[in-house]
């Protein structure tokens, strides 16, 4: 595996988890050029999110080899870390800090030093048009403006790759173009390579340059969207998604998050 | 050391913001002062106890900080389904810290509240003797950091809140009223007695006495050797079962 190509940021191999019987990833292998935009589609519960947390040093691999910027997040596990940005399915950040609050604490983490923790800080902020906001707390913010800063924060250490897990869920179509936008050009200027899930294939289709689809833990097919459409004889991303994948509706159990999620929303977010 | 420091400022920033919290945990040692402190005050009296407010007082500071650095433990379960502790997890720094940064700032602010306690006890009569007052801190900072550490190893092995009411039920109750907070164990049944001793909160509330009104059961030395050895176990305890979270 060492020699293998170095324009590749990510490269997986036999990557598999089990949970018990249970195999959510089997046997999984890709990789992903430097500079590259890369979506990884499937049904719930196919194991997209257990990939990603793998990844991303949440998870440890029951099995299979994972390189990230040239390091083993099992046992490079710091190194790794620098590397790579994410935004989460779900918000993560401290509802009780500041916007402003919430990227020092990122930044110190990142063992950012301070003048550039600053100047990236502001630059970040402009950027997702947060800036005017930096002192509010976050727990006043919506959904979209969560996720902007999310993504601000996320690369307020320059990361070389930058994952996000299904970013435009529950945001309006104003807001989803705004971010695609800003994610588009940041991987245009700073080369930034950026890996992401959605459930939205015209978004899939418009944004990634190459695709791979998993279902019950298997990549099931790998290409552009028109190589995908070609292999499928179908006209759109979506139907060829669906001609792999099949039209079934995938039931994934409710997680412990769901219930406290539910119980957030009756309790209006008080904690207790 | 940036990263303990910024995740220790986070509780406090968090807990100077949440003022309600701060008033709301005032309620339950306030209830326990006025209707036992001066409910059994008189009968206190007259059994030759001596004055029950000066008595009850540090038992209640006690009580103050178990809830106050439990539940500070225990909100990690919280960070974990909402997304906070990913955050952190993910960044370049090691899970030890991450947990020593946690659970400084939970003891911290469970300190704070025994203070604000103290302040709550003196405004109802109390009458400490002020001298021991920095030995007195010393005590509450190291029961802080013990019930923190415990709350964060249990936090640890839950999934979600489902467990919550147990813990409350068959520890945290028990530990307060088993501890001597409210009652001599001097004067206490054998049996009692025997399971106070079992109890960590005895000590600290033993120790509180000690520096606050100079009575003691177990003698400071004891106190002071039991917690001491205790928040390292359970800290070392704590930090193995945060090494061990998998999202």
């Amino acid at each position: 595996m060492s020699d293998q190509n170095n324009a590749n940021i990510l490269e997986v191999f036999g990557l598999t988890k089990k949970f018990g019987e249970f195999t959510a990833v089997d046997n999984i292998s890709f990789s992903v050029e430097k500079g590259e935009i890369f979506a990884f589609l499937g049904p719930n519960g196919a194991g997209k999110s257990t990939t990603i947390k793998m990844l991303t040093t949440l998870l440890l691999p029951t099995r299979g080899t994972m390189r990230i910027n040239g390091y083993n997040p099992v046992k490079e596990q710091d190194n790794a870390r620098k590397s790579f940005g994410i935004v989460f399915q779900d918000p993560s950040l401290d509802d009780e800090l500041t916007v402003y609050e919430n990227l020092e604490f990122h930044g110190i983490l990142y063992k950012v030093s301070k003048d550039l923790r600053r100047k990236r800080m502001e630059e970040l902020l402009k950027l997702v048009d947060l800036w005017e906001r930096k002192d509010h707390l976050v727990k006043t913010f919506s959904g979209g403006m969560k996720r902007r800063l999310e993504i601000a924060r996320g690369l307020l250490h320059h990361p070389k790759i930058f994952f996000l897990d299904e970013p435009t869920i529950g945001l309006d179509p104003q807001t989803r173009n705004q971010m695609w936008s800003y994610i588009l050009d940041l991987n245009k200027k700073e080369g930034i390579t950026i890996f992401f899930t959605t459930h939205y294939m015209e978004e899939a289709e418009r944004i990634a340059q190459r695709i791979a689809i998993i279902d019950h833990g298997k990549i099931i097919a790998q290409g552009t969207s028109s190589s995908l459409e070609k292999q499928t004889k179908t006209n759109s991303l979506e139907e060829a998604f669906l001609s792999l994948t099949g039209r079934e509706i995938r039931e994934e159990e409710a997680t412990a998050s769901d219930h406290m999620r539910l119980r957030k929303a009756m309790f209006g977010g008080r904690k207790r | 050391m940036q990263a303990i420091y910024i995740l220790w400022l986070r509780q406090i920033k968090r807990y100077l913001r949440s003022r309600s919290r701060i008033v709301g945990s005032l309620g339950q040692p306030a209830l326990f002062l006025v209707a036992l402190g001066f409910g059994f005050g008189p009968i206190f009296q007259k059994a030759g106890g001596g004055n029950y407010i000066d008595f009850l007082s540090p038992g209640v500071i006690a009580q103050g900080i178990l809830f106050t650095a439990i539940f500070s433990g225990i909100e990690l379960i919280w960070d974990r389904q909402f997304g906070f502790l990913k955050e952190t997890l993910v960044a370049p720094v090691s899970r030890f810290e991450i947990m020593i940064g946690r659970t400084l700032g939970g003891a911290t602010i469970s300190t704070m509240q025994g203070i604000i306690v103290l302040i709550l006890t003196l405004l109802l009569g109390f009458r400490p003797s002020l001298i021991y007052i920095p030995l007195a801190i010393f005590i509450m900072f190291l029961t802080a950091l013990l019930f923190t550490s415990l709350g964060t190893a249990i936090a640890s092995m839950l999934e979600d809140f489902q467990g919550f009411q147990l813990i409350m039920n068959f520890l945290v109750m028990p530990l307060f009223f088993l501890s001597g907070s409210l009652f001599p164990l001097s004067a206490a049944p054998e049996f009692l007695k025997i399971i106070s001793a079992a109890d960590p909160l005895s000590y600290c509330v033993d120790g509180l006495r000690f520096a606050l009104i100079g009575v003691s059961h177990f003698g400071i030395i004891t106190d002071l050797g039991v917690m001491g050895i205790l928040t390292f176990i359970i800290l070392v305890f704590g930090a193995y079962m945060f090494s061990k979270i998998q999202i």
